[in-house]
């Protein structure tokens, strides 16, 4: 029931730099996600915690104690491999009953672990089949029965749920949650899908090109995304290029087109700068009426999407930015493509941040490794 | 490009054109297919059967003399105990080598992994005399004792089978160490398990089937191996040895006699064989060893980076000392000869050299031969068996014998044919010799073919296909530039194991002889030749197996590309 503190932690693969000076603290029975675009380094990150690398520099502790140089046996950890890694020689018995056996423990104590975690998974049907005569659903199961038979205390899972097919996947998020918290594990979770990982964790993490972005509850990253990639890999934004033009208490304005100007609720960015609007489809007001309003820019309706409980407009604005506006749809008074519209930007969820040095908006967003 | 150039151009372009249309015909798949199982059975199989069938009532003969009898068993039983042992000690000393040349970091280990080839393509007659002088000789390591270390004789025999069957069991588990998904072995260390516990436990279990064919791979050499054993055995007999001495014994002075020994030795020497491998192919993948308790603490020790360290020391001792220096140390007294009139002599070719450099033609002149025409009948074998074009049961069948001239001794294999060839058609020399080691080495290319056939997914097959490509036209394009690499590799072991073969040679004719067979008759004293004569063939011999080596290295090494 540890917690896990990564300090100051760098590696590299030749040239290539999987992890650029992490520190990261996760929680005793927490359960974390590590999320990112493939090739961020999070599986990277995750063996490093396990001891199946070792860093170049840095220290990596596990409940206070620094395992830098503690083998991976002896870490007290379960590991749920990507591909599962089900031992092919052994039947799915003993592949959950493996970790008690190699420790030592005798036949009559691994027996009742094995039947405790199995009844955990909800799996006591075919246990003497051999992991190719299994499904991928029962596989990850027994996967991770066999890491909880181990006794770990922290559970570290390696996109364990992406071989599985979009329903079961939705099913079995939750339960291995559950039970992390039943079992009182410390949970360390990595996927580059923004929506699992916004489903069960406690905390996330969000990484591009071997860094940690932010860290917080889904609901800080979805409400208060500290960079542009953040606020662009969970959940929806739209992105409008622009000038703070003034600042006033907290709030900035940024002009987006001659004399077309938007305010923000925060300041981050100072006057004169060139900077970038972030703001949520669904927070936008689409108005029927043409009319002058604060905050407000007008557009026309580009293209519909029906996704069900949801419209999805596409709209370009008339400084020529195209954005996206989501309305309910049982909330009435559709809109038609060409038609007219005007766009009401909520202040309070309005952000503005500095536009990316060095690089351009489109580079910033994009979730290439490299 | 000038008119004629074109015109050749335009006329293959046809001929490949038509030959692609031919192969999607049903009827000419199916008569390549059938020709390749017919020229097998009636080229690789049979005949050995027929031929002890043919000669079979000679048997009366030696059973009339119990002594006789008596001495033939033994010799036989000799070959199976020695055969066993090696191939266990070279799978105990092989597993190491090859994790260290799998797993190792170190950049030297590339020049040790092409060292450890060497004994494999030294042909064996010239590594037996280098081993006969490195632990026999007073040139060699015993001149350090005072007396012959280890004279010639049984241990001599099981130094020398344990160094040639060395190479084969560390290329087969090198390679299937690094095809092994080392996932497997990380999640065990993750589940509690100790660097050596999960080797024991996860590594070796997946790999068993490796480590049963490299197994096999060294008893059939251990068993077949005839010109280098007799070259160290003294009056140690095994079965090969036996036969060849009842030619020496009775070829001339009681046929009868000879016949009957010879057909006697071989027919038990073949169903031994046959049952051992039989049954290890068949018991082997049912061996599961349930996972009792492990020992925590004595698993933990020997995971240590001191036991790895000390491992990997003896390991190396190993090899250098009881495999690489006796294997090169002819190559001292090679060099000695140099300033010698042995050196003239064999550049002049005069003397006893004459026959040298024709018998050096001859060898090499017929493992090409052999390894062109393997390849011709090897090909639609190995397609049979890699997708199952027989159906699954008579595909696997179908393997199961096409590998056994691999492990029947070669000499058994060369006596039963020559007795069916000359019976029945009384073919010349020459063909016979084609024949016989177009039978031994008839295994080496179709294995490593049909392996890496097996590696290509149908789908790709299956893609070209879709995208309109006649069957021959997807063999051009897709399988051969992906297989080319195994091809070549098959083909140079069919071409070494050739060069090597002594036992069926010596069976099947008196009147050629092939360098191997040379070089015994030249250490047998049979012709005066010095011991500096036979170390300079012996040394031109491993030189130009060192030239094809380093040429294999060169053109396989590329292979990791895909
Ligand atoms: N064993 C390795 N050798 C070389 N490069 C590696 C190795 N493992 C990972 N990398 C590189 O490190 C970076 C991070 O990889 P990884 O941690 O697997 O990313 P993720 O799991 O987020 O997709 C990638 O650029 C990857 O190519
Ligand atoms: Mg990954």
């Amino acid at each position: 029931m540890p917690e896990v503190r990564i300090v100051n932690v760098s590696k590299k693969f030749g040239n290539i730099v999987a992890l650029d000076n992490i520190n990261l603290t996760i929680r005793d029975q927490e359960y974390f996600s590590l999320l990112g675009p493939s090739g961020c380094g999070k599986t990277t990150l995750l063996r490093l915690i396990a001891g199946l690398i070792d860093p170049d520099s840095g220290e990596i502790y596990i409940g206070n104690r620094l395992v830098n140089d503690v083998p991976p046996e002896d870490r007290d950890i379960g590991f749920v491999f990507q591909t599962f890694a089900l031992f092919p020689h052994m039947t799915a018995w003993d592949n959950v009953t493996y970790g008690p056996k190699v420790k030592g423990f005798d036949m009559a104590e691994a027996t009742t672990i094995g039947h405790e975690v199995l009844e955990m998974v909800k799996l006591h049907e075919r246990l003497d089949a051999y992991p190719n005569e299994l499904s991928g659903g029962m596989m990850q199961r027994i996967a991770v029965a066999r890491a909880l038979a181990a006794g770990a205390k922290l559970l570290l899972l390696d996109e364990a749920l992406g071989q599985l097919d979009a329903k079961v996947r939705n099913e079995i998020r939750y339960e291995i949650r559950k039970m992390a918290k039943d079992l009182n594990l410390t949970g360390i979770h990595v996927t580059h899908d923004q929506s699992e990982a916004m489903a069960i964790s406690d905390r996330i993490a969000v990484m591009k090109r071997g860094r940690i972005l932010q860290v917080g509850t889904p609901q800080e990253l979805y409400m208060k995304p500290e960079s542009i990639f953040v606020a662009h890999f969970i959940g929806e934004s739209n992105f409008i290029e622009g000038y703070v033009s003034s600042k006033n208490n907290g709030n900035s304005v940024v002009e987006i087109r001659e004399g077309l100007k938007i305010q923000a609720s925060n300041g981050a960015v100072a006057e004169g700068k060139q900077a970038v609007l972030c703001v949520r489809p669904e927070t936008l007001t689409v108005e029927k009426s043409v009319k002058k309003a604060s905050n407000t820019v007008q557009g026309t309706v580009e293209r519909i999407t029906f996704e069900g409980p949801n419209m999805r407009y596409e709209i370009r604005l008339e400084n020529d930015a195209l954005i996206v506006a989501i309305k309910s749809s049982m909330s009435g008074g559709w809109f038609s493509i060409g038609e007219k519209v005007a766009v009401v930007f909520p202040v309070a969820n309005t952000h503005v941040f500095a536009y990316p040095e060095g690089s351009s908006l489109k580079e910033e967003i994009s979730v290439g490794s490299r | 490009m000038s008119g004629s150039g074109l015109r050749l151009k335009a006329l293959t372009e046809k001929i490949r054109e038509t030959l692609d249309k031919l192969s999607s015909r049903t009827a000419i798949k199916f008569a390549v297919y059938a020709s390749a199982v017919i020229i097998f059975f009636a080229l690789i199989l049979l005949p050995p059967i027929i031929g002890i069938v043919i000669k079979w009532d000679n048997i009366q003969f030696i059973l009339d003399q119990p002594p006789l009898v008596d001495r033939a068993l033994g010799a036989i039983q000799n070959s199976f105990i020695i055969a066993l042992i090696v191939a266990a000690l070279d799978l105990i000393a092989g597993i190491p080598m090859a994790w260290l040349i799998a797993r190792g970091k170190s950049r030297w280990l590339s020049a040790i992994d092409t060292l450890a080839d060497i004994p494999f393509i030294i042909p064996t007659t010239a590594l037996g005399y280098s081993l006969l002088l490195f632990w026999s000789d007073s040139g060699g390591v015993s001149a350090l004792f005072g007396s012959s270390l280890v004279s010639t004789g049984w241990l001599l025999v099981m130094l020398l089978h344990f160094t040639f069957s060395f190479p084969v069991v560390v290329r087969t588990l090198v390679g299937a160490l690094l095809d092994y998904k080392v996932e497997f072995e990380r999640a065990s260390r993750t589940l509690g398990a100790a660097p050596f516990t999960a080797m024991r436990t996860v590594t070796f279990p997946v790999l068993r089937p490796a480590m049963i064919s490299a197994f096999i791979l060294a008893f059939a050499r251990s068993i077949s191996e005839t010109g280098a054993t007799i070259v160290v055995a003294g009056v140690f007999e095994n079965g090969p040895v036996f036969i060849q001495n009842m030619k020496t014994e009775f070829a001339v002075a009681n046929p009868a006699l000879y016949n009957g020994a010879i057909v006697f030795a071989s027919f038990i020497l073949i169903t031994i064989s046959l049952l051992i491998f039989v049954a290890i192919r068949l018991i082997g993948p049912k061996l599961r060893l349930p996972l009792k308790r492990v020992r925590p603490v004595t698993e933990r020790k020997l995971s240590y980076k001191k036991a790895e360290k000390s491992r990997n020391t003896i390991t190396l001792i190993v090899f250098f000392v009881l495999i690489l220096s006796p294997s090169l140390f002819v190559a001292l007294p090679a060099f000695q000869a140099i300033f010698t009139p042995s050196f003239s002599n064999a550049i002049t070719g005069s003397d006893i050299w004459g026959g040298y450099w024709q018998s050096l033609l001859l060898s090499y002149g017929l493992g090409a031969t052999v390894t062109i025409i393997n390849i011709i009948i090897g090909l639609p074998t190995a397609i049979i068996i890699a997708r199952k074009k027989m159906g699954k049961f008579m595909s696997s069948v179908f393997d199961l014998l096409v590998n056994v001239p691999l492990v029947v001794p070669s000499i058994a294999l060369g006596v039963s044919l020559g007795i069916f060839w000359k019976a029945s058609f009384a073919l010349p020399d020459i063909m016979l010799l084609i024949f016989a080691h177009l039978a031994i080495t008839y295994p080496y290319f179709v294995r490593s073919m049909s392996a890496a056939l097996e590696r290509i997914s149908p789908d790709m097959e299956e893609a070209a296909r879709t995208l309109g490509a006649k069957p021959l036209g997807v063999f051009r394009t897709i399988v051969f530039p992906l297989t080319k690499y195994s091809m070549l590799s098959g083909a140079i072991m069919v071409f070494t194991r050739s060069v090597s073969e002594t036992g069926a040679t010596l069976a099947v004719t008196s009147n050629l002889q092939t360098a191997p067979v040379l070089l015994v008759n030249w250490i047998k004293q049979a012709v005066p030749a010095s011991r500096l004569d036979i170390a300079l063939a012996a040394g031109f011999l491993i030189l130009l197996s060192f030239i094809i080596l380093l040429a294999l290295r060169l053109v396989v090494g590329r292979e990791e590309k895909y």
